[in-house]
């Protein structure tokens, strides 16, 4: 049977969220609660959490989580990492024995920086860098797989219902200011740890519930400029769409949200001038980044989420407020289950972007 | 003289429903269908025949049919009615076999062997009359960088685009090849349709001019017609390089045919022979072909879309490459059963490979190159109905160019006589009585009608894709699977097989 | 009021407008079984010189003369249309005399017939306009 990254698997999905405006940091113990009432939103063949704020200690270097399949592809991987950045911390990431999680790989991580003078001699922006190491190992080094790779915070997937796959990692240890979740839902079996959710790369980090149908014309679009699609799924590829986007392109997310869910041209031609010619300019230009068919993503980055769902809305997904906390899930259950009492709840209409970032202190 | 030839195609007429009213007579230009006084008969010659259906169309009885013949040859696998009958023909003309339209001869069509996919549960599918379907497209280059004013505002910096309504346009017809009014009925409806139409080498007809925004003219070898003003009405300038039927060989059109305004427009003397080389005698390489499209480009202030139109061969994909890095906009493919007004049989027949190989093989190649952007890819050759639309864009076309379709739409019955001069529906003729048979009221009117057909056909399979923007599908090889065929056609295609 | 407009430029001079208008009026079902074998009389006819064709038929005049010469009010209007009732048809043919357009025919039964925009017939709509190949008459308001 092929599993993911030899073929393309549809999949269903929960997704929450809970973002700290001003900073404060908590542990995973809440995001594990709130994804746990979406239950039957996934069928056990996947769960994940991104943590943001999680390093504190070692902010200044990228964390690479990485799966291993066996101990070669471990000393492989660790060989090659040695070629290209100073790893100035190394272990294996914490885990907990759970009943139902079972063959877990190696789970590895490192606090690493670009060696200087390679990174000179590529003559690449440092993240650029990162970037082009990270594809080699996951498409060169078999039985290897970072699924993270930002600064200062981390990605924490395994195959297994959201709230054990929590447990496993042992988030209520960890403290950050920002964390996202997600179940799945895929519609084959077995599902694939390296194929859970969130996706990240850098200090991006997607969880997304859909099946986006202009799948293989993102991919084939995004793969022109550097990206390798190697688990074919929605979310490794929107996420590079999304760093495309923001990172190479210098998009805003007002505008990279204007690009992947554009406004119907109906739409577009009624604006006012100026809007117009940008939304234009935007669909025209970018035309192969727009993304059709259901989704509901929770993108998270240094600082901050945006939330955006599909331009018809086929997917739910509402937001709530209270004081400092923002709080985003599939459900208002996921939300009422940890804050029961909310200053504001909405649901954000197809295709609106909603961004929120940490207040400047 | 001995007749080696027997009719392929004979008239019936029924003679229970023939009521004499002689209109098959009057409307058949080779003179087919002839009155008999003294027999009070209408008589037919059926060797005369072409099977375009002019009489059996507008016969009001319906009592006409026109029916292959079974007087046959000793029937030979190897040696065909078809070999022996071009062995005739050659033996008593000594010259080249010519032929009409798009090659005819059972190669695979490719599209008939790729199926489309709906969605299912995991994701619905869009109902085109409840959501808005978008099928808008804009051809030309696209900006790699994104640059921003001081205040931060992004400017627009895409050169300039060509915008559809729709991903059809018509292909090139020359005034010459085709008639007035046909040309008057593709421009009316390229207008009406906000799409295009091309001019073909053949220059634009004064009358023409108020359709310029619709218009796409065109320069070919035999630059017949191009001054500055033809190059500044139209909304995009298309380079010939090559036609689908005709790969590698230039164009004549006949001194009989250069008469009045086909002369005039041409800017060549009446009863001249219109001689398009086989090669741009300026272009002798990739680095000249840039010379020409930035010429073109110098002339018109850099305000219109450059395309460039090749034949489908075998090393199209490199050649693709080679024209996206030479300043052209947009590439434009032929394949090999594009339609022709009149070519060489045995080219027509046998040069060339089919649209779909090249364009999945062009596409592929230049987002190998990382310069997919750099252009956008238009295709023809062949394309009969929306779903080979919907597999054109899936496999990585931005557009498509219709032209047999269209003369189809037009009343055009594929007798593939064009090269005769006297089509008997006023399309592929100049002779004016003739030429008055094709009202562009009508057939302006039956070509919107296709068009829009199709664009609603091409929404409900985006819809049952569930995509709702037809960018969503360019490109999008997942949605397609073959049926039948080998792992190399598969590859190629870029695409699985059905059951994968 | 609506009328038959005939546009030179694109008749073709087929002459399908006389063979459907002489059908229309025999008010059956099968254009082969109804005009086999017999000379159609049509209330339209292709005119016809050189290469250029045109079909004329009734004008439906605003003041119509074959209406003033009638001698027995046979020929009346009807919503702007020119009627004929054969029942107080004398067949004098002063009508077909005075019709510059000649669009008023004799009948062999004994009375003239000419165009009623196919009012009376099963087609109810202009049967030659319907029948065109190439929109050469137009049934419109101008």
């Amino acid at each position: 049977m092929l599993i993911e990254g030899q073929v393309r698997i549809p999949s269903g999905c929960a997704v929450s969220s809970i973002f700290s405006r001003s900073g404060k940091r908590f542990s995973g113990e809440d995001i594990i609660t709130s994804i746990e009432v979406m239950h039957d939103r996934s069928n056990g063949l996947g769960g994940g959490f991104a943590g943001y704020g999680i390093y504190p200690e070692y902010k200044e270097f990228y964390a690479l989580h990485i799966f291993y399949d066996n101990v070669s592809a471990k000393h492989e991987c660790e060989e090659f990492l040695e070629k290209f950045f100073d790893i100035v911390n190394l272990s294996k990431i914490p885990t907990k024995k759970v009943k139902s999680i079972t063959d877990e790989p190696l789970i590895w991580r490192y606090f690493v920086t670009p060696l200087k003078t390679k990174l000179a001699d590529s003559q690449l922006e440092e993240n650029e860098y990162v970037v082009k190491q990270v594809f080699r190992v996951n498409t060169n080094i078999k039985g290897a797989y970072i699924f993270s790779s930002g600064k200062n915070m981390g990605i924490f997937k395994a195959v297994g219902f959201p709230e054990e796959v929590g447990r496993f990692y042992k988030l209520d240890e960890y403290k950050g200011y920002f964390w996202t979740a997600h179940g799945r839902y895929p519609t084959n079996t077995p599902g694939w740890w390296g194929g859970a959710h969130p996706f990240g790369l850098l200090d991006y980090s997607i969880v997304h519930n859909g099946e986006i149908s202009s799948y293989d014309a993102n991919r084939r679009f995004i793969e022109m400029y550097g990206y390798k699609c190697t688990l074919l799924t929605d979310t490794e590829v929107i996420t590079y769409m999304v760093d495309y986007l923001v990172r190479r392109q210098k998009l805003s997310l007002e505008e990279t949200a204007a690009v992947i869910a554009a406004p119907f041209w109906m739409t577009i031609e009624n604006m006012p001038e100026s809007e117009r010619k940008k939304h234009e300019y935007l669909r025209n230009r970018f035309s192969s980044l727009l993304i059709t068919g259901p989704f509901s993503i929770l993108l998270g980055f240094e600082g901050g989420i945006m939330a955006l769902n599909d331009r018809l809305k086929l997917r739910s997904m509402v937001v709530g407020e209270k004081d400092d906390n923002v709080y985003i899930a599939s459900e208002e259950c996921a939300i009422r289950v940890i804050a029961p009492v909310l200053d504001k709840l909405w649901a954000p209409k197809g295709g609106q972007p909603v961004i929120f970032t940490k207040d400047r202190i | 003289m001995i007749n080696y030839i027997n009719p392929q195609y004979e008239v019936e007429r029924d003679a229970d429903r023939c009521i004499k009213c002689r209109v098959c007579e009057r409307q058949c230009a080779n003179l087919v269908h002839l009155y008999n006084e003294e027999a009070d008969k209408m008589i037919s010659y059926s060797e005369k025949c072409v099977c375009c259906h002019r009489c059996v169309s507008l016969c009001p009885t319906r009592a006409l049919k026109i029916v292959k013949s079974n007087n046959t040859f000793k029937e030979n696998a190897n040696w065909s009615d078809q070999a022996m009958r071009e062995i005739y023909i050659q033996a008593e003309s000594g010259g080249v076999l010519l032929s009409s339209m798009g090659n005819p001869q059972p190669f695979p069509v490719y599209w008939d062997k790729m199926l489309i996919n709906a969605s299912q549960v995991t994701n619905p599918s869009i109902d085109p009359l409840r959501e808005p379907m978008e099928t808008k497209v804009y051809l030309g280059k696209k900006a790699e960088e994104t640059v921003r004013d001081e205040n931060g505002n992004l400017v627009c910096n895409t050169p300039v685009q060509l915008e559809l309504s729709t991903p059809i346009m018509f292909s090139a017809m020359s005034y010459g090849s085709i008639s007035y009014n046909a040309h008057a009925s593709l421009a009316r409806a390229a207008k009406e349709l906000k799409i295009y139409y091309n001019t073909g080498e053949g220059g634009l007809h004064e009358d023409f001019y108020e359709f310029g925004a619709n218009t796409i003219v065109q320069v070919a070898s035999g630059r017949f017609g191009v001054y500055k003003d033809y190059l500044e009405a139209g909304a995009a300038i298309e380079i010939k390089m090559g036609q689908g039927a005709k790969p590698g060989i230039g164009g004549h059109l006949p001194g009989e045919k250069i008469v009045g305004d086909v002369s005039k427009t041409r800017m060549i003397p009446k009863g001249t022979d219109a001689i398009s080389p086989a090669p741009h005698h300026d272009i002798y390489s990739i680095e000249d072909l840039r010379q020409l499209v930035y010429s073109l480009k110098e002339a018109t202030a850099y305000k219109k879309p450059v395309i460039v139109k090749i034949a489908a061969v075998h090393n199209v994909a490199a050649i693709a490459s080679g024209i996206a890095r030479s300043g052209a906009d947009i590439i434009a493919i032929d394949g090999f059963r594009g339609g022709t007004g009149a070519a060489p049989t045995r080219i027509r027949n046998e040069v060339g490979i089919p649209i779909e190989l090249a364009l999945a093989s062009v596409d592929q190649r230049l987002r190998e190159e990382g310069i997919r952007n750099e252009v956008s890819l238009v295709v023809g050759g062949s394309i009969r109905n929306s779903g080979d639309i919907v597999k054109a864009i899936a496999l990585g076309a931005d557009a498509v160019y219709i032209a047999s379709g269209a003369l189809i739409a037009m009343g055009c019955h594929l007798c593939r006589s064009c090269h005769t001069g006297k089509c008997n529906w006023g399309i592929a003729t100049q002779i004016p009585e003739l030429v008055k048979r094709l009202n562009p009221d009508v057939a302006s009117r039956r070509l919107v009608n296709l068009i829009s057909a199709w664009t609603h056909e091409i929404k409900e399979m985006m819809g049952g894709m569930g995509i709702n923007s037809i960018e969503a599908l360019r490109g999008n090889r997942l949605m397609l699977r073959g049926i039948g065929l080998t792992d190399k056609e598969l590859k190629i295609l870029g695409i699985k097989h059905a059951g994968e | 009021m609506k009328r038959v407009y005939a546009d030179e430029k694109w008749c073709l001079g087929c002459k399908l407008c006389e063979y459907n208008c002489a059908f229309a009026n025999t008010n059956q079902p099968d254009m082969a079984v109804a005009l086999k074998n017999t000379e159609i009389v049509p209330r339209i006819k292709v005119e016809e010189t050189g290469k250029i064709n045109f079909a004329v038929s009734c004008r439906h005049c605003k003041n119509p003369i074959c209406i003033q010469s009638c001698i027995t009010g046979a020929l009346y209007k009807e919503n702007g249309v020119v009627m004929m009732d054969k029942n107080k048809c004398v067949n004098c043919l002063t009508c077909v005399l005075v019709c510059p357009y000649g669009a008023i025919v004799e009948d062999s039964g004994g009375s003239v017939f000419k165009c009623e925009l196919c009012i009376k017939n099963i087609c109810k709509e202009p049967a030659c306009v319907k029948g065109c190949p190439n929109k050469a008459l137009l049934f419109e308001e101008r």
